[in-house]
């Protein structure tokens, strides 16, 4: 199976070490894949602002990007979510049906491994006390259901404890976090303060983007609370401790 | 009352004056809480909850796909009871038929089953123009109305107030609209009812009109349905000798077995119990019992514009249980006043724009972004209307209302955004830039993030629309595509 990841274009940008943390996973996983380098972005921001003349190309060049491969996997609910359910809007607006059917089928991280793979004991060691956010779109749109809690309940020297009202969304939202600034950031301080009160030094999640918004609030408060993504805690081991 | 919804600003501003009343926010956090864990647990007890879901899902689609016969078929057996049907185009032409009803009859004052429709035309205060009084009966509706406030929810639309706030408003304001509030009067939540019961009574039994909506018109009987907790729908739809019933043209359901699958559907979801203490049904008109004429308006107000959208006319199967007010993030934090419009929440965002058009006004275009596309609302929805789904499609829809003319900021930021992301050497390049951009706003970065990240605090605008509040990490010094292109391998 050839096996592409999307990294997606704020992991490249803004959060280099989960892409690597993927890789790296994957690799311990013997899975050899591979980063197309004519990715950029799902088209995500721009459907959801209501751009979908300035999505066409954003999404066709996606298409050309992970032409030939079998899966592809990504390390975001939110990027799964928006390939599986939003590239047909696209192409109906575009008139071009390749634009929905020309990609092969994304997986979330999670499902890749659970699913896919059929492991939800990665080998991995993380010995701090965390708690897990699931995240909107990985557990509504894609339905991703308790993978990566299975995935980390199998971390070793993890101290997994529950996070109150974790269904919740945390407010981000994309461009809704600065169009809607002062509503995103009430609901990111009432997450952040339920993350703070389960005692965790580290939050998980399964997107990056979620963790920006709910990690930026931690900071500010000061709260000590580190964010990261699923991908960064599936991949360390001993080594890293 | 005299409360109105016209002139309310965009979502962004009234959300931000809602989110200031930490009263507000305390009293609907409260209250959603207590109706979603309600709801829950309902729903959790019905096994084919998901096969219901599906059912009423796909009988008001079939119902729609063929509304016009329906419609025409539910004229005709309401005329075979005795009713009189009435179609309005909008909502004057609706306001404009009960009043002549009204005026026909020489009545001054009519008694009022909680509707939202009429609440949507504006019934009230176009009554008022033409001297007629329209007295609330539902106890949230009333105290929305003693308090010369507006709803802010579509089953409790007092839900904003706390039972302090409702005792002070009767003690004010039950004596100028009748009986007042007996003396000495607490917040127990019996004694004001009690007080509101004793209030009621007087106008329940003086009014000669009603004024309904319907929950639920079945076509092939001529019936309509109304489901309510209190009695006081009950009061108004047998005691008054004339009762005209406002229905929107989507309340139609073909046939009673299909009735079955909403009333299963409608009390779970709204006030999370299994059955609802009062369902009335009525088919025009039975001698010597009841109102001898019933009047029946039958309203489009912009549902057929509705209807003409291939994706947003899902949002007709809406049964106004309001379970995705309950659930809904942002409606918790800002209440139901910030959407400007009777219809607030998820469904308000989706509905408002669907009926009104969008590109019109910047208040109705700005509710399909006043959501952070959660999909919780989706998840309750007992018809399943993919709300997420219609409110990215009404935002495309309002961008492409205002393509002409000159570009707003945003549509530049996403145009700019749209080319860069189109070619992955563009974007390759441009993000060279974040070796410089880590080196200076590392500097810059005071802050440092748990793991030894440097952080970046307030910003100008318009970085200043994330940093007000939130902290953001300094960029990488170099991006993953930089680092895999030197060969990085982990």
């Amino acid at each position: 199976m050839k096996v592409a990841v999307l990294v997606t274009c704020i992991n490249d940008a803004l959060f280099p070490d989960t892409g690597k943390s993927v890789f790296r996973l994957l690799r311990r996983l013997g899975v050899d894949a591979d980063f197309p380098a004519g990715q950029t972005c799902c088209a995500q921001p721009m459907v959801n602002t209501g751009y979908l003349d300035e999505a066409v190309p954003v999404v066709r060049s996606f298409v050309a990007a992970f032409e030939g491969y079998d899966a592809i996997v990504t390390p975001s609910g939110s990027c799964a979510g928006s390939v599986r359910h939003q590239h047909s809007v696209v192409a109906r607006r575009a008139g071009d049906p390749r634009l929905a059917e020309g990609a092969p089928k994304v997986y979330e991280l999670s499902e890749f491994l659970v699913d896919v793979l059929g492991v939800t004991d990665v080998d991995a060691y993380f010995p701090h006390r965390a708690t897990y956010h699931p995240t909107c779109h990985s557990l509504r749109m894609l339905g991703v259901g308790d993978k990566p809690l299975r995935l980390l309940r199998n971390v070793r020297g993890l101290d997994l404890v529950e996070l109150p009202a974790a269904e919740e969304c945390c407010g981000f939202g994309g461009t809704f976090a600065v169009k809607n600034a002062e509503t995103s950031t009430a609901m990111g301080a009432d997450k952040a303060r339920h993350v703070r009160d389960t005692g965790a030094e580290v939050l998980v999640a399964g997107d990056n983007s979620c963790l920006l918004h709910i990690g930026g609030l931690l900071s500010r408060e000061r709260s000590g609370v580190r964010v990261m993504h699923l991908a960064n805690v599936l991949a360390s081991t001993e080594e890293d401790a | 009352m005299t409360a109105t919804f016209v002139g309310m600003p965009a979502f962004p501003e009234a959300a931000g004056k809602a989110l200031a009343d930490t009263q507000l926010r305390r009293n609907l956090a409260h209250a959603t809480g207590t109706i979603r864990a309600k709801r829950a647990a309902v729903v959790g007890e019905v096994d084919e909850w998901e096969e219901l879901r599906l059912a009423g899902a796909a009988i008001k689609d079939n119902t729609l796909r063929r509304l016009d016969e329906h419609l025409l078929q539910l004229e005709k057996s309401l005329q075979a009871r005795g009713a009189t049907v009435h179609w309005a185009r909008d909502a004057a032409e609706a306001c404009e038929i009960v009043a002549k009803i009204a005026h026909a009859h020489g009545v001054d004052e009519v008694v009022k089953v909680k509707s939202m429709v009429t609440q949507e035309i504006g019934l009230n205060e176009a009554l008022a123009e033409h001297g007629v009084t329209a007295w609330e009966t539902d106890l949230a509706e009333l105290i929305v109305q003693l308090g010369d406030d507006l709803p802010s929810h579509i089953l409790v639309p007092a839900i904003h107030r706390n039972r302090a706030e409702i005792r002070e408003i009767f003690r004010r304001s039950m004596g100028d609209a009748g009986r007042p509030a007996p003396p000495g009067l607490s917040d127990e939540p019996a004694e004001l009812a009690a007080a509101a019961r004793l209030h009621l009574r007087e106008k329940f039994l003086r009014a000669r009109m009603a004024v309904s909506g319907a929950n639920f018109a079945v076509a092939d009987s001529g019936t309509l349905v109304v489901v309510e907790s209190e009695g006081n729908g009950r009061m108004c739809l047998t005691l008054p000798e004339v009762l005209v019933s406002v229905v929107g043209i989507e309340k139609i359901v073909p046939t009673w077995s299909d009735l079955d699958v909403f009333l299963q559907l409608l009390p779970r979801s709204s006030t999370g119990e299994r059955m609802n203490p009062y369902t009335s049904t009525w088919s025009g008109v039975t001698p010597g019992d009841g109102p001898q004429e019933l009047h029946v308006v039958l309203l489009d107000n912009g549902r057929t514009r509705a209807l003409a959208d291939e994706v947003g006319r899902q949002a007709l199967r809406c049964i106004r249980c309001s379970a995705c007010l309950n659930v809904c993030p942002v409606y918790e934090r800002t209440g139901g006043h910030a959407y400007g419009s009777v219809y607030p929440g998820p469904i308000g965002a989706i509905l408002n724009p669907l009926l009104k058009g969008v590109g019109v006004d910047e208040q109705t275009d700005s509710l399909p972004y006043a959501s952070s596309l959660c999909g919780a609302c989706f998840d309750a929805c007992p018809v399943r209307i993919d709300i997420p789904e219609v409110l990215v499609h009404l935002r495309a829809k309002v961008v492409d209302a205002h393509r002409e003319g000159a570009p707003k900021p945003e549509a530049v930021v996403m145009k700019s955004a749209a080319w860069l992301l189109s070619d992955a050497r563009r974007l390759g390049l441009a993000e060279r830039g974040l070796g410089v951009a880590h080196s200076v706003l590392t500097r810059f970065g005071r802050r440092v993030l748990p793991g030894g990240r440097r952080a970046l605090g307030r910003l100008p605008w318009p970085g200043s629309l994330w940093t007000n509040a939130r902290d953001l990490p300094a960029p990488p010094r170099e991006s993953f595509r930089a680092w895999w292109r030197k060969g990085g391998r982990p």
